[in-house]
């Protein structure tokens, strides 16, 4: 561990907001300590953004948690973290709340456990101001109200009297974010503020945010596993990689110029939603478990560069002009072997027609009901959790469904996938209306459609080995047990694991082998089409890409259809041949995807679009954002209407006479070029 | 996996003993030797003899044979029946459930001793696997109930769901899916029901409504030598003594099977290091 130069620090020292030197955390394991943070040096000024990047178990939150002082007991820490000249390491229960809220303050992820639930939101921020501040209980109530209006929410004044649950997933992080900033900290920390909130509503919070951080001229420190949004926030960035920063350097250079192979890998993996055709290159393998390190590069085994040299000593930081790189190689542009571009599976669109249908879905609708009362439960009303959902997939073709959430995307599935007869509008699977199947054809389908789940570890039984979770569907389609034994091992080399390891549990396998499992489970028995839920949301970035990539594969190879659900529009972007989006369970626009992304036509779809973090800094700042007001209104209220008018851009512009077309008239879907299909009167 | 074997060992020791034990002496339980009333341990009586001079050994062992009978099969029946009933109403819901759960609370209200008390006399030409049989009816209420709300959260995981779509068959979705998934917390609660069941059959024998005399259980032993625990120890401490043996011996079982059944517990380290020698993610 080699310190920068001392001149560095001491002039670092002078203005820093924050200054983090040489700190490890280890935490107490059942086999000896696990190592968390080793050896981290950070410096943020004020008035400062600087990104924190890393994938999951890379340390990042543990170095934000530390530098408020928060690190639970159990947590052995050394080295240094100075808030403002002060130190936080060590410092006791009274020192700390001095120090919190006021010099440092914090914005967590999930905001609906950071509020008391209890107490009313504007009592909190008062109770925050309070207590940094010798104020009286109505002036802190009033500055309390300031600073809602201040994070943008409308009726501060009548807000501030609201309890959290009230409160939707945006606003909450808002109120959040007042808090933060109520005392004028010298450094906000920011930890993945947007990772449990929709594009649109990210887009808004990381403009509060920018504002909030400007308006105080605190420096900070925001920690993100998305590149984009790191792109769209940073001044600098620090990438972390096995507990240590791996390169530090300017935004703009560092997603340019990335040195350290990791980074680069990471660059590459990520899809792009203003990109086509690119293919990605995936990082192999997955991060290093920290308690086994030898003492080499802990990133070498997954590197394409790697050779003796840097499995002999861990590399340093080093380099010039504030770009620093913990790497001995100079890698060229390409350094990853770059996957074979499959050649294109599906003929132009004019053939389209031809190709045999396989899920065709009209006016879909789902409600539930709302129940009230004890023993004798009454209908009260109902939500309108899908209502008018088109869908048209063809044999070997992936349409994209995007949506936020709540926007009733997996309700549609599980309809279509319960292969009954739907409450209304029609499912005709492979083109057999499913409303007319019997119990005994509908088991017979069930092997032509099979479903990959978002969460790979819930998916799978943790009690059984996975040969046997991959039989698991050809037993139920009634298949013998020799056709099983021969087809698990198949079937697992598939999706590129050893055909050896059917008898280990999914506990023994990483993130992305175990979905692997899941996508060889769905394909045990030969699906036409394969339903895809958030495959790839709960998987890092650089592992995410080999998923991906095993996908567009496997759909080449087998001629698969998919139908891929996902709120990540760059995922879509890469896979998707065609796109439907969805708003509170309707679908508003569906086209070819290049069309759709390039050519947006629906206001919902313009807003998604932009508000799409790029991993790009220059072209983050350049693009011009739609930021839609406010969050859905309740599915609860059927309208009449256009149920996007309320945030909608282009019915704020309309005149009178046409507004009232919005509001009296549902939207119907028009065609607006081959295959474009958009349901908005004015688009 | 080293407390499991020493469970099973020790249960199988206390099975022979029980069973094979008797024939080493001339004495029986009912046997009584009016030249020794209350004697200590000695050549003749190893364990020494109660007040009317039966032979503390043979009276020990026999009244282990039915202890160790009547405590694991009613723990068994009654954990069966409470997985089972648990499991088909949580995972069917709607009516299957309403109905389970309702018979489970009344059950649960129905004053369980009372009606042992009246229906084990008319039962008692029929022995004693009846009380087994009354015992368990009582017993798996409970452990149904938390079964139920168990499923009822196993039911929404994606692993559950999954089969469903793939069209497995309901029962073999609870059989092969949620009781796997629920056994840790089925066999720590049958470890404790035996030793529950070997209890309740004391006290219900102490009333007079369990094992009748001149037939013996360790509970009515205990019962009948807990007056002369301090004076006589030997009549009351060789029976508690294999009793608290036997409650152990099944825990550590238990303890044992759960980490064994449990593919998650075990030896982190080997396994972690099995799979970091992996394959691309």
């Amino acid at each position: 561990m080699t310190a920068p130069p001392a001149d560095v620090i001491t002039s670092a020292r002078t203005d820093a907001a924050l200054a983090v030197r040489g700190l490890h955390v280890d935490f107490d394991g059942p086999a000896g300590p696990v190592p968390a943070v080793r050896g981290v040096d950070l410096t943020l000024r004020r008035g400062e953004v600087l990104g924190l990047v890393g994938e999951s178990g890379s340390g990042k939150s543990t170095v934000a948690l530390a530098a408020m002082g928060l690190l639970p007991r159990t947590a052995r820490v050394r080295g240094s973290v100075l808030a403002g000249g002060t130190e936080v390491l060590g410092a006791g229960e009274k020192a700390l709340s001095r120090l919190r809220g006021r010099r440092i303050a914090m914005v967590f992820q999930d905001p609906l456990s950071a509020l008391t639930p209890v107490h009313r939101v504007g009592d909190q921020i008062a109770e925050a101001v309070r207590t940094h501040q010798d104020t009286g209980r109505d002036q802190a109530r009033r500055r309390a109200v300031e600073l809602l209006d201040l994070v943008g929410i409308p009726d501060p004044e009548r807000r501030a009297r609201a309890y959290p649950h009230e409160f939707s997933g945006g606003m909450r992080q808002r109120a959040m974010i007042a808090m933060a900033v109520a005392n004028a900290p010298d450094v906000i920390l920011a930890d993945e503020p947007t990772t449990a909130l929709d594009v649109t509503v990210q887009a808004q919070i990381l403009d509060v945010l920018r504002t909030a951080q400007r308006e105080t001229g605190a420096a900070l420190l925001l920690v993100s596993h998305d590149l984009g949004v790191i792109a769209g926030m940073a001044d600098r960035v620090a990438v972390m990689y096995a507990g240590r920063v791996v390169e530090s350097a300017p935004a703009d250079e560092l997603f340019a110029a990335p040195r350290m192979p990791y980074t680069i890998g990471l660059l590459g993996a990520v899809p792009r939603p203003d990109t086509d055709g690119r293919p990605l290159t995936p990082v192999p393998g997955s991060p290093p478990d920290l308690r086994l390190l030898t003492g080499g590069c802990p990133f070498a085994p997954r590197c394409p560069l790697a050779d003796e040299a840097c499995a002999a000593d861990e590399p340093a930081l080093a380099g010039t002009g504030g770009h620093v790189a913990a790497c001995v190689k100079t890698p060229g542009p390409e350094p990853y072997p770059v996957p074979e571009p499959l050649p294109p599976a599906r003929a132009a669109d004019a053939a389209r027609d031809e190709l045999p249908p396989v899920l065709r879905v009209q006016g879909l609708a789902k409600t539930f009901p709302v129940l009230k009362g004890g023993v004798f439960r009454r209908r009260v009303g109902s939500v309108y959790a899908v209502d008018g959902v088109d869908l048209d997939i063809r044999k070997g073709e992936t349409l994209g469904l995007v949506g936020e959430s709540g926007s009733g995307k997996s309700t549609a599935l599980m309809e279509i996938l319960r292969l009954a007869a739907p409450e209304a509008g029609e499912i005709e699977l492979l083109g057999r209306p499913v409303a007319a199947l019997t119990r005994r054809e509908a088991h017979a389908l069930r092997g032509s459609v099979q479903i990959v789940f978002q969460d790979p570890m819930a998916s799978l039984d943790p009690r059984m080995p996975v040969g046997e979770i991959v039989a698991e569907p050809l037993r139920a389609q009634g298949r013998g047990r020799a056709a099983v034994a021969g087809r698990v091992p198949e079937l697992l080399e598939l999706v590129g694991l050893e055909a050896g390891h059917a008898g280990r549990f999914p506990h023994e396998f990483s993130g992305g082998q175990r979905q692997r499992i899941g996508i060889a489970r769905a394909l045990a028995v030969e699906p036409e089409l394969l339903v895809l839920d958030e495959p790839v949301s709960a998987l890092d970035v650089s592992v995410q890409a080999g998923v991906l990539n095993l996908l567009q594969r496997l759909k080449h190879e087998l001629r698969l259809a998919y139908l891929f659900v996902s709120h990540d529009l760059a995922v879509v972007r890469h896979v998707a041949d065609r796109v439907s989006v969805m708003y509170l369970g309707r679908t508003v626009e569906t086209g070819p995807v290049g069309e759709v992304f390039a050519r947006p036509r629906h206001p919902y779809t313009q807003a998604l679009l932009s508000a799409v973090p790029v991993p790009d800094p220059a072209r983050e700042r350049a693009r011009e954002r739609i930021l839609l007001a406010g969050d859905p209104p309740s599915p609860v209220v059927r309208d009449e209407g256009c149920r996007f008018r309320g945030r909608c851009v282009l019915y704020a512009g309309l005149g009178s006479a046409e507004r009232s077309r919005c509001e009296g008239l549902r939207p119907g879907a028009r065609e607006s070029g081959a295959g474009h299909v958009v349901a908005c009167h004015f688009a | 996996m080293r407390y499991a074997v020493t469970g099973a060992t020790v249960l199988l020791l206390l099975f022979l003993l029980a069973f094979a034990g008797p024939h080493l002496t001339h004495w029986s339980h009912t046997d009584i030797d009016y030249g020794a009333l209350r004697e200590a341990p000695s050549a003749d009586h190893w364990w020494g003899t109660n007040r009317i001079g039966q032979d503390v050994y043979a009276q020990v062992l026999h009244g282990l044979q039915k202890s160790l009978l009547i405590g694991l099969l009613t723990a068994l029946t009654a954990t069966v029946l409470a997985s089972l009933a648990g499991a088909c109403a949580g995972y069917f819901g709607g009516w299957t459930d309403r109905v389970m759960t309702f018979f489970i609370d009344l059950l649960l209200v129905f004053p369980a001793f009372l009606i042992t008390a009246i229906v084990s006399p008319r039962l008692r030409e029929r022995g004693w696997i009846v009380f087994v049989g009354l015992l368990a009816v009582f017993g798996w209420m409970i452990t149904a109930r938390v079964v139920r709300s168990m499923t009822r959260s196993l039911k929404e995981r994606e692993f559950v769901r999954a089969a469903q779509l793939m069209g497995v068959h309901p029962l073999r979705i609870i059989v092969r899916h949620i009781l796997p998934n629920v056994s840790s917390f089925l066999i720590v609660d049958a470890t404790i029901a035996v030793g529950g069941a070997v209890m309740s059959e004391t006290g219900l024998s102490y009333f007079g409504f369990g094992v009748q005399p001149p037939d013996v259980s360790l509970g009515t032993l205990i019962a009948d030598g807990s007056d002369a625990a301090l004076t006589y120890p030997w009549m009351f401490f060789f029976a508690a003594g294999l009793l608290v043996v036997f409650v152990l011996a099944v825990n550590f079982l238990g303890d044992g099977l759960r980490d064994a059944l449990d593919p998650t517990s075990g030896h982190p380290r080997t396994r972690r290091r099995r799979r970091r020698n992996g394959e691309p993610a």
